[in-house]
Formats: structure tokens, C-alpha cells, sequence
């Protein structure tokens, strides 16, 4: 299993507690994981990344064993500790706005 | 005994004030959705229990709720609004072609007869209809369609579509308005429209007959008058009696004729009413003086209506989407403040005074009249 963490605001729409893991199959990649999660939570859908183009959203960033890894390729196979379960997936929401 | 529910978007959530028929004791209840921009909360005219909510975020994009127990439990529905075919370009500030990009709802406009039917006005402007209770939508794309959309260009707060009007005595006809394009008219249902903007005259458009060009904040009408129009344009306030085709200014002896909002009276098609606003930047009361002006006269001759509102000292803005009236007799006016002041008068606006002072900035007022 695949652990996620999310910012409040979308543990809020999905209505989970803390971390939630996710059933990923095939290589485990930002865009799959983000597949299987908009499955697994369709309220999720359109606020990670656009519906249409799968396009980041401006103020997500995603963490993932201490890297920063919102500009790499969606389609970029992850680190082992995130397959393993080890380390989880941070979707982090920007520390901005009013 | 009937009941008012007025429904508020704010900056950061939504509330729901409820209240009996004398409209003198409230209940406060929120936030709902905390934390996000909720643009418009709006209930179904066909079951009040069915209220919309346009929830937004700078961070994750746009969600749509929907209750079906007058607002005490929401669900999430479907949030995909794709514009149809080739998306095409509108202007930009600078004139040049900008694709166009969904960004949020403005504004829902739930159907007067089918719960499950309601219409969404977006910003980059278009038109989108849900008919099975919000799972999934349509573009009307005849209107982005229409041939001047590659001339559109956003007003100061993007390329909205803000205002539906529904014609209630022919569902074929309705009318909507985009800052700053204009208004336009269909009279086939949504298929095709055409703009209806003139006579209006806008400072800083070289050709003031311009079709479209115009930065309308909002138009409103009387059910039983469809064919009035009453319009607050950024500025003047208009209006038509041949449902668009013409446009005349009625602002008369206003201290200001820029403001957002304008409503009419739920009982008397030529009483109107309109809150002026300092601008082109200020876009504070005049005066410091937060004042709701009425005319009984189908506008030009306005009084101004101070009782219970602050007289001194007052710099909020009152937005095109914050003002709701009921359906009692007398009607009930509501109206929202950018400092989270929302205002009601059970007297047909003789007096004020303030439901709720300290909410986030509001966005939008709906009020319902339940049995």
C-alpha cells in the first residue's frame, strides 16, 4: 500500500483522519498514485491537478523522502521507501494567500 | 407561519441565517466549508431543501456542494466544467488572445421548476447547465460562441460571468451578464444569443455604441414584468422595457451611480434598490456613509435609506452578488458587507439592522421564504 499524506483541506472533502493509503498498481508514480487516489476518492478529482490536462495545481507541491519533487515528470517511478510504505507521499498545499 | 433562510457566502466559508416571519431574531449558523472562497449559495426554487454552494480555492481549484436537507448535511458533486470544442481565446489586460481557462463559479442559478436542473456562470466566461443534480455539466457554448467572444475582456476582477436573469413567463429566454462583456439574451432556450447592450455608454470605450465592451455588475427583474430590465452598470444605472434592446439610465439624483448590486421590490415592479459606491478606485460608500437608495419610480428619483445603517466612518463595499430580497409582505431586504456586516430590513428597506456583524468578507446574499 501506498501512503499519502494530504493537507487539511482535502482530508476534509475526502472525510479522512491523518494519512490514507492507497492500492497502486504498476509503477508507482506521482500520476499513479494520484490515479488511484482520485479513485478511491473521487471528491478528490479536479483539486490536485486539472481534470482535463493532469496539470499540477499552482499551490500543490509534492514531498516525497525529503525531496521536492513537483517539477519532475508525473510519470517518474518514486523512491523505494514510498513503494515499500516506508515514507509517505506529502500532496502539501502552499504556505501563502490571505 | 413562514420561516426566512438567508444563505451568505463569505471569503472564508458559508453561513446560513434562519429566522421566523418576523425576521427579528436569528439563528447564526457556520462556518460551513471553512476555509474556502464560497462565491454563491443558492436554493432550489423547486425544493428549498436543495441548496448549492460554489466553494472555491486559490489552492484546490473548485468543488460544488450540494445539501438536500436545507443545508445541515453537504455532499460533494461533480466539479468538471469543460468548456466545449476548441476553447478559442479572449482578450487580456493588453489586448492580446488569452486561452480560454476555467477558473471558478460565480454564480448558480438553480431552475425554477426541476431540482435537479441549474445552471452554473463561470470565470473564464461561459455558461454551464446541470440536469442531474449538479453529477455532471454542459457548456451552453453558443454563448461563448456567439462571434464577439475572441473581443471579450475581463473587468478588474477577471472575465466572469456573474448574473443569470430566468424569464419566468418563457423558458426559452433568459438573460446573463459578464464583466466586462455585456449582457446577452437567448430566446431559444441557450442554443444561440445575441448581445443586448444598447444604449449603454461606457467612459474609455473609443466607440460608446460598442456590442459588447461593457462592464455590467447586474441586473435584475420583477417576475411579473419580464420584459424590465433593471441594470447596475459600472457606472450608471440602466434600464429597459423591451427586455434589452434598449437601455436608458434611470440614476437620476444618486450620489454615485457606480455600485455592484440592484434588486426590486418582491411586491412593487418599479420599486428598486441599489447601494452607491465610490469609485473608480475608492469603491467605498460616499461620504463614509453606508446608505441603500430606493426609487418607487422605477429609478431616476431615489431616496436614501439610513435607519439602523452607519452614518459615519463606513468604508465597505457592497459586491454585485450580496443582496437578496424575500418574499413576505412587507418584503425583507438582506444585504452583505465587505466587512462581514450582514445587513436586514423586514420594512422594505425603512430600516436596518445588522443579523450578523463579523463574518469574512461576504461574497454573495441569497435569501429563501419557506413555508
Amino acid at each position: 500500500m501506498i501512503r499519502v499524506q494530504l493537507p487539511q483541506h482535502l482530508r476534509t472533502l475526502a472525510r479522512v483522519d491523518g494519512e490514507i493509503e492507497v492500492e497502486v498498481e504498476g509503477t508507482v508514480t506521482v500520476a499513479s498514485v494520484l490515479d488511484a487516489l482520485e479513485t478511491a476518492y473521487p471528491t478528490l478529482a479536479g483539486t490536485i491537478r486539472d481534470h482535463g490536462t493532469h496539470k499540477r495545481r499552482d499551490f500543490i507541491r509534492f514531498f516525497a523522502c525529503g525531496r521536492d519533487l513537483s517539477h519532475r515528470p508525473p510519470e517518474e517511478a518514486l523512491p523505494d521507501p514510498i513503494t515499500t510504505g516506508a515514507e509517505p507521499l506529502m500532496v502539501v498545499g502552499a504556505l501563502a494567500g490571505g | 407561519m413562514s420561516r426566512i433562510r438567508v444563505l451568505v457566502g463569505t471569503k472564508k466559508g458559508a453561513f446560513i441565517l434562519t429566522s421566523d416571519d418576523g425576521r427579528g431574531s436569528w439563528d447564526v449558523r457556520g462556518p460551513l466549508f471553512g476555509g474556502w472562497e464560497i462565491f454563491h449559495v443558492a436554493g432550489s426554487p423547486a425544493d428549498p431543501n436543495r441548496i448549492w454552494a460554489s466553494q472555491t480555492s486559490g489552492w484546490f481549484g473548485q468543488v460544488i456542494q450540494r445539501s438536500d436537507d436545507g443545508g445541515e448535511t453537504w455532499d460533494t458533486v461533480g466539479n468538471k466544467f469543460e468548456y466545449e470544442g476548441e476553447a478559442g481565446t479572449h482578450q487580456t489586460y493588453d489586448g492580446s488572445p488569452h486561452p480560454w481557462e476555467f477558473k471558478r463559479v460565480w454564480h448558480l442559478e438553480p431552475s425554477p421548476d426541476d431540482p435537479d436542473t441549474v445552471l452554473a456562470g463561470v470565470e473564464d466566461a461561459a455558461l454551464f447547465r446541470s440536469t442531474d443534480g449538479g453529477q455532471t455539466w454542459k457548456e451552453l457554448s453558443g454563448l461563448r460562441g456567439h462571434g464577439s467572444g475572441p473581443h471579450w475582456h475581463p473587468g478588474a476582477g477577471g472575465l466572469c460571468l456573474h448574473t443569470i436573469v430566468l424569464d419566468p413567463s418563457d423558458s426559452q429566454r433568459m438573460f446573463v451578464a459578464i464583466s466586462a462583456a455585456g449582457t446577452f439574451r437567448t430566446d431559444d432556450g441557450g442554443a444561440t444569443w445575441k448581445p443586448i447592450n444598447r444604449g449603454l455608454r461606457s467612459e474609455g470605450i473609443p466607440d460608446e455604441e460598442a456590442e459588447v465592451g461593457h462592464c455590467v455588475h447586474r441586473l435584475a427583474m420583477h417576475p411579473s414584468r419580464p420584459e424590465v430590465l433593471f441594470m447596475q452598470k459600472h457606472w450608471d444605472v440602466m434600464r429597459s422595457d423591451d427586455a434589452g434592446e434598449s437601455w436608458r439610465e434611470v440614476s437620476g439624483n444618486l450620489p454615485s451611480d457606480f455600485g455592484f448590486p440592484i434588486a426590486v421590490h418582491a411586491h412593487e415592479p418599479e420599486t428598486i434598490y441599489v447601494v452607491p459606491i465610490k469609485s473608480d478606485s475608492e469603491h467605498y460608500p460616499p461620504d463614509a456613509k453606508l446608505r441603500v437608495y430606493r426609487s418607487r419610480s422605477g429609478g431616476d428619483q431615489w431616496e436614501a435609506l439610513t435607519e439602523g445603517l452607519p452614518q459615519k466612518d463606513c468604508y465597505v463595499n457592497v459586491l454585485r452578488d450580496a443582496m437578496a430580497i424575500d418574499t413576505l409582505d412587507p418584503c425583507g431586504i438582506y444585504f452583505g458587507t465587505t466587512g462581514g456586516q450582514v445587513y436586514g430590513s423586514a420594512d422594505a428597506g425603512d430600516s436596518w439592522t445588522a443579523i450578523v456583524r463579523d463574518l469574512p468578507s461576504v461574497l454573495s446574499v441569497e435569501v429563501q421564504t419557506l413555508p
